[in-house]
C-alpha cells in the first residue's frame, strides 16, 4: 500500500474494530466493575453462577474430544477414500453452520424431546436427554461441529498419501502411521480447529437455551447464566459473566495467536534458513568425489 | 528378475510402469495375476510385511522429521534397540553422502539430496527389493546425469535387487543391466539393453529404444546406414530432402524413389566428406557391421518370443558397403 492511503485506511480498519469490538466488550468491562470490584465478585461467585461455569466447563470437555474425533475421522474419510455419497456426507458437515442454532436445538427436541421419536424409549429407559446435560453436549457438539473437519480436510487434502504410503512399505501400522505421521502433518490445523470448537461450544447459545430448559443451578451454561441475569435485570451479574465469559475467549484466542507466530511447515512451505546457511543446490555436492 | 539386478522398466507415459511398481510393492492391488519373490506368492502379504524400500517419485519425505529420523523411521517401527538404529542411520546417512545434512528437515535439502535421503530411508530396512518411482524424473538436467553414475555406482556397492521406472530410454539403457519395456500395460520385451537395441522385438521397441528409420520396408537405425554419391549393388536410390546439422552428428532427410522418407545420421565427417545438399541424388545402403539391426513391421513377434526376449528373424542384408570412416578426406566447403 502506498503512502498517501495507508494512513486511512489504518484508521478506517481501527474504527470500524473499535465500533464493533473494542467499545463494545469495554462497556462490558466496565460496567461490571462499576460498583466496584466486590459486588462483580460477589455476583459471579454465587451458587448459580458457579454452577453455571462448571457446567460449561463440563460440555466443553465432553463435546470437545468428541467432536475432535469425529471431524479428523470425517475428514480421513473424505480425503483418504472415494465412496458414492461423499459429496453428502462434505455437504451435511456443513449444514449445522447453514442452518440456525435455534433449529438445531429444535430438531433435537423433535427427536428426543419426551413427545420425540426416540424420547419416550429413552425415557423409560431412563435417560433424558433433553433439559439435561446429554441434550446440551449433543446441541453444543452439533454446532461446532464442522470447524475441526474444514481445518484439517484441506491440509490431509494437501498433504496427499504419499508419506503415509512410505511409512506403510516402511513397515508401519495403520495405527502406527497415524499416530506418527498423519497426525503430526495436521498437528497445527487441527490445534486451531480445536481452538474454534472449544470457542464456539463456549459461547453457544441459541441451540442450548433450547434444549436446556433454562434452570438455574441445573441447565444453565455460562451464556444461559448471562442471559437470565439480563432478564431478571440481575445486570452486575450479567455483567461480571460475561467478563469471564470474554477473559476465557481471550485466553483461547491468544493460544491461537501464540501457535500462529510459529512458523510452520504445514502453513508456510519454505522454511526459514539461516544466513549462514546457504540455499541447497545439488551442483554444491561432491557426488562422485570418493567413489 | 535376477538377483541383484538393476532392472528398468521403460516405456512412455501412461503406460502402466508404475501402476506395475505399485502392485509389486503391494501398494494396488492387481485384478487378476500373482507377485512373486523367489517362487513365493506375496500376493496376499499387505505392503507392510513384503519388506520392500519403494522410493517415490517426489520422494515422499516425512517433512515433520529431520533427515536423521526419516531414516530411522523403518528401524523404529521394527523397534531395534537405539544404538542399532544409531549405527545403522549413521552408515546410510554416509553411503548416500548426507551425512552432514542429518539434522536438516527435508525442505531444506534439494532435489536431489531429498532423493538420496529417500533412497537411505528405503535401504534401512534392508529390503529384499528395491524399487525406484521415476528416481530422477523431478530433477533438473545435470543432477539428474550425476545421480545416474551415482546410482549405479551405489547398486555396485550394495547390490541389492532394484527396478525402477523410467520413461527415458538414455537414462535407463545407461543405469540399468536388464530392461523391461512397456507399453499400453503389455510387457513388449526384456532384456539386456545392448541386446535389445541391437535385437528389438519388435517396431515399438525398436523406434522406443532409439532413433529408427525405415529402408526398403524394414525398420533400422539411421546410424547404421550408408550414404554414396555413385550407386553401388543393393543399394536404395533417393534424393536429399535436407540436411540438418547438429553438433557432433548430421541429419540427412531423403526421400526415396520407392519407400517414402527415410532419414540418415552422419557423423560431420562423413557428412562433410560427402557434402550433400538438397536434391542431390544419393544411394542409401545398410552398413555391413549392424546386419541384425533391423525390425519388419509385417512381422509381429509372437508371445513366447517377447517373454524370451528374443528377436525375430532379422532380414538378410547382402551389402557390404565401406563404412564412412574409410572414406578418403577432401576439403570442406
Amino acid at each position: 500500500m502506498t503512502g498517501r492511503w495507508r494512513w486511512p485506511l489504518r484508521i478506517a480498519a481501527l474504527t470500524y474494530l473499535g465500533l464493533l469490538v473494542v467499545i463494545p466488550v469495554g462497556s462490558v468491562f466496565y460496567r461490571a466493575f462499576e460498583h466496584g470490584f466486590g459486588s462483580a465478585w460477589t455476583a459471579i461467585s454465587s451458587p448459580d453462577a458457579v454452577h453455571a461455569l462448571w457446567l460449561t466447563f463440563l460440555v466443553v470437555l465432553i463435546a470437545v474430544p468428541l467432536d475432535t474425533v469425529f471431524g479428523v475421522g470425517v475428514a480421513l474419510i473424505l480425503s483418504r477414500h472415494r465412496f458414492p455419497g461423499a459429496w453428502l456426507l462434505d455437504a451435511f458437515v456443513d449444514l449445522p453452520l447453514a442452518v440456525s442454532p435455534v433449529v438445531v436445538g429444535i430438531a433435537l427436541v423433535l427427536v428426543y424431546g419426551n413427545s420425540g421419536w426416540w424420547g419416550n424409549w429413552l425415557a423409560a429407559h431412563g435417560i433424558h436427554v433433553i433439559f439435561s446435560l446429554p441434550g446440551i453436549v449433543m446441541a453444543s457438539a452439533t454446532v461446532a461441529l464442522p470447524y475441526v473437519v474444514r481445518e484439517v480436510l484441506p491440509v490431509l487434502q494437501e498433504i496427499g498419501t504419499d508419506q503415509e504410503q512410505a511409512a506403510t512399505t516402511l513397515g508401519a501400522s495403520p495405527f502406527t502411521t497415524f499416530r506418527r505421521i498423519t497426525l503430526p502433518s495436521i498437528r497445527r490445523s487441527l490445534a486451531y480447529g480445536v481452538t474454534l470448537t472449544t470457542a464456539r461450544v463456549i459461547g453457544e447459545f441459541g441451540a442450548v437455551a433450547v434444549v436446556s430448559g433454562l434452570v438455574a443451578g441445573k441447565t444453565q451454561t455460562l451464556t444461559l447464566f448471562i442471559q437470565d441475569g439480563v432478564e431478571n435485570l440481575n445486570l452486575v451479574a450479567a455483567y461480571a459473566g460475561a467478563v469471564v465469559l470474554a477473559l476465557v475467549a481471550l485466553a483461547v484466542l491468544a493460544v491461537v495467536g501464540a501457535d500462529r507466530r510459529v512458523p510452520t511447515t504445514e502453513r508456510r512451505k519454505p522454511r526459514w534458513r539461516s544466513p549462514s546457511d546457504p540455499s541447497p543446490s545439488d551442483s554444491e555436492m561432491p557426488l562422485l568425489s570418493t567413489t | 528378475m535376477p538377483d541383484g539386478s538393476l532392472t528398468a522398466l521403460l516405456g512412455p507415459s501412461g503406460g502402466g510402469k508404475s501402476t506395475l511398481l505399485r502392485v509389486v510393492a503391494g501398494l494396488e492391488v492387481p485384478d487378476s495375476g500373482t507377485i512373486e519373490f523367489d517362487g513365493q506368492d506375496v500376493t496376499g502379504i499387505p505392503v507392510r510385511d513384503r519388506g520392500i524400500g519403494f522410493c517415490f517419485q517426489h520422494y515422499a519425505p516425512f517433512r515433520h522429521l529431520t533427515v536423521r529420523k526419516n531414516v530411522a523411521f523403518g528401524l523404529e517401527v521394527r523397534k531395534r534397540p537405539k544404538a542399532e538404529i544409531r549405527a545403522k542411520v549413521d552408515e546410510l546417512l554416509g553411503l548416500v553422502k548426507i551425512d552432514h545434512l542429518a539434522d536438516r528437515y527435508p525442505s531444506q535439502l534439494s532435489g536431489g539430496q531429498r532423493q538420496r535421503m529417500a533412497l537411505a530411508r528405503a535401504l534401512a530396512i534392508e529390503p529384499q527389493l528395491l524399487l525406484l518411482d521415476e528416481p530422477f524424473g523431478a530433477l533438473d538436467a545435470q543432477v539428474r546425469q550425476e545421480l545416474r553414475v551415482w546410482l549405479r555406482e551405489l547398486h555396485e556397492k550394495i547390490s541389492v535387487t532394484t527396478v525402477l521406472v523410467t520413461h527415458d530410454q538414455e537414462e535407463a539403457m545407461e543405469v540399468a543391466d536388464h530392461l523391461a519395456i512397456i507399453n499400453e500395460g503389455r510387457l513388449e520385451q526384456i532384456g539386456h539393453p545392448a541386446e535389445m537395441y541391437d535385437h528389438p522385438a519388435n517396431e515399438f521397441v525398436m523406434k522406443f529404444l532409439g532413433p529408427a528409420t525405415q529402408l526398403d520396408g524394414s525398420w533400422v537405425r539411421p546410424h547404421d546406414l550408408v550414404v554414396h554419391r555413385d550407386p553401388a549393388e543393393g543399394d536404395f536410390a533417393g534424393t536429399v530432402e535436407r540436411v540438418t546439422h547438429l553438433g557432433f552428428e548430421v541429419r540427412v532427410d531423403v526421400t526415396m524413389a520407392e519407400g517414402g522418407p527415410a532419414w540418415v545420421q552422419l557423423s560431420r565427417g562423413a557428412a562433410t566428406e560427402l557434402d550433400l545438399g538438397p536434391g542431390d541424388p544419393v544411394w542409401i545402403s545398410r552398413a555391413a557391421s549392424t546386419g541384425q539391426n533391423v525390425v519388419d513391421p509385417a512381422g509381429a513377434p509372437d508371445a513366447a518370443t517377447v517373454a524370451q526376449g528374443l528377436a525375430p528373424p532379422a532380414t538378410p542384408v547382402s551389402s557390404a558397403e565401406p563404412s564412412t570412416d574409410d572414406l578418403a578426406p577432401s576439403t570442406a566447403r
